[in-house]
């Protein structure tokens, strides 16, 4: 009686977009029950361990493993020989294990033992005699005439170099009533990834390697990887356990990946290599280090004529994604505010210096660090209200840039106008600057800044897509097959949700399934804030097709024509009247039991209406762009230097907001990211060699140094985008620097070019400014 | 091979007796002989609160202290705060608040937020964020993390 009454109910229309989906993987997270990659052991397993050089430049003179293969409990050692031509890289630069030493961390020999105690103490036996060789450990030294060449195949240390050029630069230059001219020095960060970097690899019988990775690129790592082995991409299988954050450090290979492999099939057990804190400081990629000179002019009424962009990059020894990054500097030098002609250059230069890798933000971190802070010094020089002077200037929807991204819905004028009215920006920025130069020790600041990316993926390959497999089995439980990698960014519960939201089946009723190569389709990675986009499109419209098949055999049993019917809380419902018609499960046993059986198996490839980039990188080669605007608040404690951020207003054109507390989640994240690049985080190098390779001394910001946020969505509903969302996760990290050092500006009057705003840089130009005071 | 010694504790509510080099760290044996990998290592030197355990009550640094310190004493590790029904509350709110991406900070930072809120039911956001001082965490930025403990305390649990 009971359970009819219940099936009597109608239900009612419900959506989940835009609501708080827990992550699928929380509870195991919560309880210590997830085993990630680092907890992983495998039967027979042996423990792999590296020989790093500790030394920027060298000659490798001789090499002597004998005492270190003879200990007991050792299984195999490699040296150079061992990966002799087994190049790997985006320019085929790099190999696993070095025959001459270019950097630091440079992996000299590696060991595969029983413990990490005996491959230790295998690592102290071996005997290496090096020939230091003169270092290059900045662009600029590494352009002179007289610097050493660190590759052979690359000569003046030339790595990669972009340019792009639109408008008459000298033209546009003489049309200009004021121009800033400035040189900003942005400096090495790392990821800091809680998780250290971990990798397991063993081969099967047949020659096949399995590789339990890191990645967030399975499908291209397997083709990046596959040289560093000499082996074919084809027989690797990546399986992708969960991981202690990437933040983009997790797009590439790197030397330990190939040695754990080279090491399986010495011995042919299988191997664990896993870092060390110090050796993850040392050898993990850097966000790119560089020098940027930057010029904008306006006219008197404040209209834009120009931008040029010189930019000098530190590749460091080896070149891995990272030193593509200018092309995303160059994509984003302008794109916020109209600027008619664009001279951009950019060469990265090869020094004895930690590598380059991708990290969230991808070169726009460096980029807006310094578009902003010129933004700001403009309307100074004009007498402008900053907040005006940016909306007079700010791309419009319909508008293209010079570098041909089309902007079809912009939403910046709002994103402007919502972070400024709700800091009350336009009022306090004129008081701080005002109160400015009397007496007190704390000064307050507000700054404004503004960044632009990519927002629908971003094509630089030949496909941006993302595969999708979806069943539904005969109890109505879903299983999502998905390209898409889960970082922890939450992508699992953006799926759940989307697929709960087509089908009307409880969000615990689907699992997604995306850690294995062998079965997951195609996709191009958790990179440029897609994956919510890509990924989300394609399981939606995966959903949507079995939602036909379901609807379209529900009209078949039941007469009712579909366009009445609609699938909520795990029935077929009348639409009209939310009435239950049949329990879903009940349909698809009938579906499946049946004289010509039919089960829910579709498959989906979506491929975003993005340009592929020619050779130039310049097309518009995101199916979407979105603005974000950060106003930062801080106070300047004059006699230590401290900035102290007080509170941060956030206004962000997120398309249509999908899982809020996601969304929410990955904005304050990003912020917290872009905060240490701004007042903390710095890699100490002294000649190419880390200072600072410690929690100690690497200061990752903790709880008590978070501002208050106040976070706003402005929803531009992109067409193209799934329920009209666009991606989000690098914006916070692009933009919140430049408020800051904006703000820093507005509190003491100091422009700050060189991140970060630690006490001692600080306090050190608030005291050269009274020097100066004083003297004058 | 280091010396071994026999020792005998309380682990999560039960008695257990383990031999380990003397020369291992708490946080070692807990993963590597007990099997028990909720608790992380990230830095190894007590700057990242990653494998913060509690002993005899306080919260540790399990990778500052050898293990055979361990010897008569209560150790309560991440597993061993929800019960057979339940996830324990603050493992609840972390899960319901959206505080944990990747995770792996989490097991640490959940012992040191239990151990916070039960020491102190009026627990300030001023005093949360001084007692998280010592966890690193490098997705959240600690928003919600600060939400979900404030939400137990709220709620008396």
């Amino acid at each position: 009686m009971m359970d009819q009454k219940v099936i009597a109910l109608p239900i009612e229309k419900t959506t989940l977009i835009g609501q708080r989906v827990k992550k699928p993987d929380a509870p195991d997270k919560a309880t210590g029950k997830t085993r990630y990659i680092n907890d992983m052991l495998l039967p027979q397993m042996l423990i792999g361990k590296i020989l790093h050089a500790g030394r920027p430049h060298a000659e490798i003179v001789s090499i002597d493993v004998s005492a270190a293969e003879m200990l007991p409990g050792v299984h195999g050692v490699l040296t150079g020989k061992d990966a002799a031509g087994l190049k790997f890289g985006f320019v085929r630069d790099n190999v696993a294990l070095k025959e001459k030493v270019c950097c630091e961390h440079d992996e000299v020999a590696a060991v595969a033992a029983e413990t990490e105690e005996i491959a230790d103490q295998a690592l102290r036996l071996i005997k290496v005699q090096y020939k230091d060789l003169p270092g290059i450990f900045s662009p600029e030294d590494g352009r002179k005439t007289d610097a050493p060449q660190i590759h052979d195949s690359f000569p003046e240390n030339k790595s990669l170099h972009f340019e792009f050029r639109h408008g008459d630069l000298s033209a546009a230059e003489a049309a200009s009533d004021f121009i800033v001219d400035d040189v900003f020095r942005v400096h090495h960060v790392t990821h800091c990834c809680m998780g250290t970097s971990c990798a397991i690899a063993d081969f099967d019988d047949n020659g096949k390697l399995t590789i339990w990775s890191q990645t967030q690129y399975p499908y291209n790592y397997k083709m990046d990887l596959a040289p560093a082995l000499g082996i074919h991409p084809g027989d690797i299988r990546v399986i992708q356990p969960p991981v202690g954050g990437a933040f983009g450090s997790k797009l590439d290979v790197y030397p330990y990946e190939p040695i754990a492999a080279l090491l399986a099939r010495k011995t042919g057990r299988p191997v664990k290599v896993i870092y060390s804190r110090e050796e993850e400081f040392r050898s993990a990629p850097t966000r790119q280090a560089a020098v940027i000179h930057m010029r904008t002019g306006c006219t008197r009424d404040g209209t834009l004529t120009f931008r040029s962009a010189d930019v000098l990059l530190d590749n460091g020894a080896y070149t891995s994604w990272g030193p593509t990054i200018p092309v995303v500097m160059m994509r984003t030098t302008s794109g916020h505010y109209r600027v008619p002609v664009i001279d951009f250059n950019a060469q990265a230069i090869y020094t004895n210096n930690p590598y380059a890798g991708s990290f969230r933000g991808y070169g726009n971190v460096q980029t807006t660090f310094a578009t902003a802070q010129q933004m700001d010094m403009l309307a100074e020089q004009l007498d402008m209200d900053p907040l005006e002077f940016h909306l007079k200037n700010a791309q419009k929807s319909g508008e293209t840039t010079p570098q041909k991204a089309f902007l079809r819905e912009c939403a910046l004028d709002e994103c402007l106008s919502t972070a400024a009215q709700a800091s009350d920006y336009t009022k306090k920025q004129k008081q701080y600057a005002l109160e400015r130069d009397q007496e007190g020790r704390y000064k307050k600041g507000i700054g404004l800044a503004s960044a632009i990316h990519n927002a629908g993926g971003a094509k630089i390959h030949k496909s941006d897509g993302c595969g999708t497999i979806l069943k539904v089995d005969d109890y109505a439980r879903v299983t999502v097959i998905t390209g898409a990698s889960e970082i922890g960014q939450g992508i699992d519960a953006v799926i759940n949700l989307i697929v709960a939201e087509e089908l009307g089946v409880p969000l615990e009723h689907i699992t997604i399934v995306n850690n294995d190569s062998d079965i997951a389709p195609w996709d191009v990675g958790v990179h440029a804030s897609r994956t919510t986009f890509i990924a989300g499109n394609g399981a939606r419209r995966a959903a949507v097709q079995a939602r036909k098949q379901i609807l379209n055999a529900a009209t078949r049993i039941t007469g009712m024509p579909a366009e009445d019917l609609d699938l909520r809380g795990g029935f077929v419902v009348q639409d009209s009247s939310g009435t239950k018609v049949i329990k879903l499960e009940k349909l698809l046993r009938r579906m499946h039991f049946q004289p010509e059986p039919e089960l829910v198996m579709v498959t989906d490839y979506y491929e975003p209406n993005s340009e592929p980039e020619g050779a130039d990188h310049i097309s518009d080669h995101s199916a979407a762009y979105a603005h974000a605007v950060h106003v930062a608040e801080v106070t300047v404690d004059t006699y230590t230097g401290e900035v102290k951020v007080d509170k941060v207003t956030s206004a962000q054109d997120v398309g249509r907001v999908i899982n809020l507390m996601g969304l929410e989640a990955q904005i304050e994240g990003g912020i917290a990211i872009g905060l240490g690049y701004a007042l903390s985080e710095e890699m100490r190098l002294e000649n190419g060699m880390l200072q600072n390779p410690r929690f100690r001394d690497y200061k990752v910001l903790t709880a008590p140094e978070m501002p208050q946020l106040d976070l706003h969505f402005i929803e531009s509903d992109c067409s193209e985008g799934p329920y009209g969302a666009k991606g989000a996760s690098e914006l916070p990290t692009i933009v919140i620097a430049p408020a800051i050092a904006n703000a820093v500006y507005n509190a003491t009057g100091i422009r700050f070019r060189n991140p970060p705003l630690t006490p001692e840089k600080v306090s050190r130009a608030i005291w050269e400014k009274q020097q100066a005071a004083r003297e004058n | 091979m280091s010396l071994k010694t026999e020792i005998n504790f309380r682990l999560n509510g039960r008695p257990v007796t383990v031999e380990v080099p003397v020369t291992m760290k708490t946080l070692f044996m807990l993963r590597d002989v007990l099997d028990l990998t909720g608790t992380k290592y990230s830095c190894g030197e007590g700057e990242c609160g990653a494998c913060t355990i509690r002993l005899d009550g306080e919260t540790v640094n399990s990778c500052l202290m050898y293990a055979v310190d361990c010897d008569g004493r209560e150790v309560v590790t991440i597993e061993g705060l929800k019960t057979a029904e339940a996830l324990h509350p603050m493992q609840q709110a972390f899960v319901d608040h959206g505080a944990i991406q990747c995770g792996f900070c989490m097991p640490g930072m959940i012992v040191q937020a239990d151990y916070l809120a039960e020491n102190n039911p009026e627990l300030s956001r001023e005093e949360m964020c001084r007692g998280l001082e010592g966890n690193i965490c490098r997705c959240t930025g600690y928003t919600k993390v600060l939400d979900a403990i404030a939400a137990v305390v709220e709620s008396g649990q």
